[in-house]
């Protein structure tokens, strides 16, 4: 699971969840797979993402000296930065892990790469 | 000024039905202006004209359904006026197209005739027949630097082939459509294929319908095999997939190849956009359950391609929905899968429009495919939303009696209904009977019915056999004994 994907997950399926957002990401294993970077498509995502849950996304990460706690203004003209949102959100892969919802605790597992967010019958 | 120029475009017959919309979507995707001379979409050779060279070759570099683009030269509906019309056209433009005849200019004139087949010597005969082309160059077959084409049109019905062609053509072949990009990308050397994998063609024609450009986000909530995946990341895309099933996402599923016993190791939708050097496009997979929520409200496509369950070769399903869970005695270190429960076709067609309504962008495209049995066709069967326009609607026969539609949808105004209680905005007609039920029970004949027919004719073929005075042999009986005496 790509750290992009992360934020745009949640479990307001659950019954009784109201936002269930941001899960909260354990990594247990994780690989950088290297991709082109492309600053037009990381700039069209970032008006979709949150960034609350971006900068948590890199404090799981260890990345929070490359990202800033409140997100910049005009983010569009600093090309470093894109370039480091480009490597957390898309070149870092999360192969084991897990999501947790935040007001239930509902574990979803990561498991090669994939997250499971399948409810079971009696939490829908 | 405005000027417009004439150009051949020269269609695959295949997938009639499809060819007007596709062109429709380039034209919109790429801005162009065109217009389009011929009325009768049937025909594979259109005449249209586009602004500039420029745009020809535009709507050429992404239609799949497109065989060649010709600049045109001329066009008659007979020999004498054709022969007219070309001499004139080179006289008038001489100087414009005299770098095309110059002595050091290799080139190769091409006979191309539909629904009349013509020999080697008559067609050689063709090519002479505008012996007033001043051309200097020398004929290269393999390698030539121009290419004109010669094309007759003799109508559709090859069992009515006109006396005379109905339309007589001659152009310069400008460029190639993209059907090369079918072969490339082929179920049969595909690392990781399903039973429902969309075949290379109509995928790639499903992401031009969604007008898939470079740097787009692109969804499939039905994503199975991530067939659609590929072409829409052919295309530029960036795609994102979710599946309810576990093992298919994980290809871990049974294989769908014939010779293949057990998965491989590296199968996986990841596998086929690397297979295809689009491995950077890819963002991720999620098993989830399309008939609950889990997309944050913020995220938004610019396209949402999808080839849903029919229920025939994949399930429709979703998780089911238990109020007591005091048959639970499952534990939390248990794996558990969930039980699913029948998701009916009208359910999920209503979901997926409310899912696009809410996730696309203002703008964006829906593109999904609808079975259904041919007989109850009725348009009003078609689902549809307030906030989502129809924009095309397609067919494809599949058996006898079934077909599907390719549906296009187009975001038409912002989403404002944050009540799911209120978010009954889709209208459809209910479909007439649940596809898979009709499939299976609701055929012309019943099993039952064509099992007594068919017994019913063996009888009365043994009869007619008695009556000829031939002696029926016990056929079953004979391999029994057969089978007996192999064990003795």
């Amino acid at each position: 699971m790509k750290l992009s994907t992360y934020n745009f997950l949640t479990s307001m399926a659950i019954k009784g969840v109201k936002v269930g957002f941001p899960l909260k990401l354990t990594i247990s294993k994780k690989e950088v797979v290297e991709s082109e970077f492309n600053p037009t498509f990381v700039e069209r995502i970032l008006p979709k993402l949150d960034w609350s849950a971006v900068y948590g996304a890199a404090q799981v990460a260890e990345l929070t000296e490359d990202i800033p706690a409140v997100q910049p203004e005009n983010i569009g003209e600093n090309e470093l930065l894109l370039q480091k949102l480009h490597h957390l959100l898309f070149e870092i892969d999360v192969l084991e892990g897990q999501l947790e919802c935040p007001e239930t605790g509902r574990v979803f597992p990561i498991t090669d790469g994939i997250p499971n967010m399948l409810l079971n019958e009696d939490e829908v | 000024m405005t000027s417009y120029r004439k150009y051949i475009l020269w269609f695959a017959q295949e997938h009639v039905d499809f060819r007007v919309q596709e062109f429709d979507s380039l034209v919109k995707m790429f801005g162009l202006q065109v217009r389009r001379l011929t009325e009768q979409t049937l025909k594979p050779f259109w005449l249209v004209e586009f602004r500039d060279k420029e745009a020809a070759l535009k709507y050429a570099s992404r239609s799949v359904l497109l065989r060649a683009i010709f600049e045109l030269y001329a066009h008659a509906n007979n020999l004498t006026e054709f022969h007219e019309t070309l001499r004139n056209h080179v006289d008038t433009n001489r100087h414009a197209l005299a770098g095309y005849f110059r002595p050091d200019t290799s080139f190769k004139i091409v006979v191309e005739t539909y629904n009349k087949h013509f020999s080697q010597r008559e067609k050689v005969a063709k090519i002479e027949s505008m012996d007033y082309l001043p051309i200097e160059g020398t004929v290269n077959l393999k390698n030539p630097q121009v290419e004109w084409w010669y094309i007759e049109f003799w109508g559709l019905d090859p069992t009515d082939v006109p006396p005379e062609p109905k339309d007589i053509l001659f152009g310069r072949l400008l460029a190639s459509g993209q059907r090369h990009l079918i072969k490339d990308l082929s179920l049969k050397q595909r690392k990781f294929i399903g039973n429902t994998s969309m075949d290379a063609q109509l995928s790639l024609l499903m992401a031009n319908q969604a007008m898939v450009r470079e740097g787009d986000l692109v969804f499939d909530p039905f994503v199975g095999t991530g067939s659609l995946l590929v072409s829409a990341a052919k295309w530029g895309g960036y795609v994102l997939g979710a599946d309810i099933d576990y093992m298919m996402v994980h290809a871990r599923c049974r294989p769908s190849r014939i010779t293949q016993k057990v998965r491989e190791k590296d199968e996986s939708i990841r596998a086929n956009l690397k297979q295809y050097g689009c491995a950077d496009r890819y963002v991720d997979v999620v098993v989830a359950d399309f008939s609950n929520r889990l997309w944050h409200p913020r995220i938004s496509f610019d396209s949402i391609i999808t080839d849903p369950p029919y229920g025939i070769r994949e399930a429709t399903e979703k998780v089911e929905t238990k109020n007591s869970s005091k048959d639970n005695s499952r534990r939390e270190d248990m794996v558990h899968y969930p039980s699913t429960s029948h998701y009916s076709l009208q359910s999920l067609y209503g979901d997926l429009l409310e899912f696009a309504a809410r996730h696309l962008r203002l703008g964006g495209r829906l593109v999904c495919w609808l079975p259904f049995h041919r007989e109850d066709y009725d348009p009003k069967m078609v689902p549809h939303h307030q906030y989502l326009n129809l924009l095309a609607n397609s067919e494809q026969p599949l058996t006898g009696n079934t077909a599907r539609r390719l549906l296009t949808y187009e975001k038409c105004s912002e989403y404002s209904s944050p009540d799911r209680s209120l978010a009954s905005a889709t209208q459809m007609s209910t479909l007439p009977q649940d596809f898979r039920d009709r499939y299976f029970n609701n055929d012309l004949e019943s099993r039952k019915d064509r099992r007594m027919r068919k017994a019913e004719q063996r009888e009365q073929g043994r009869v007619e056999m008695e009556a000829r005075g031939k002696i029926p042999s016990n056929g079953r009986s004979k391999k029994c004994s057969l089978n007996k005496a192999r064990f003795n």
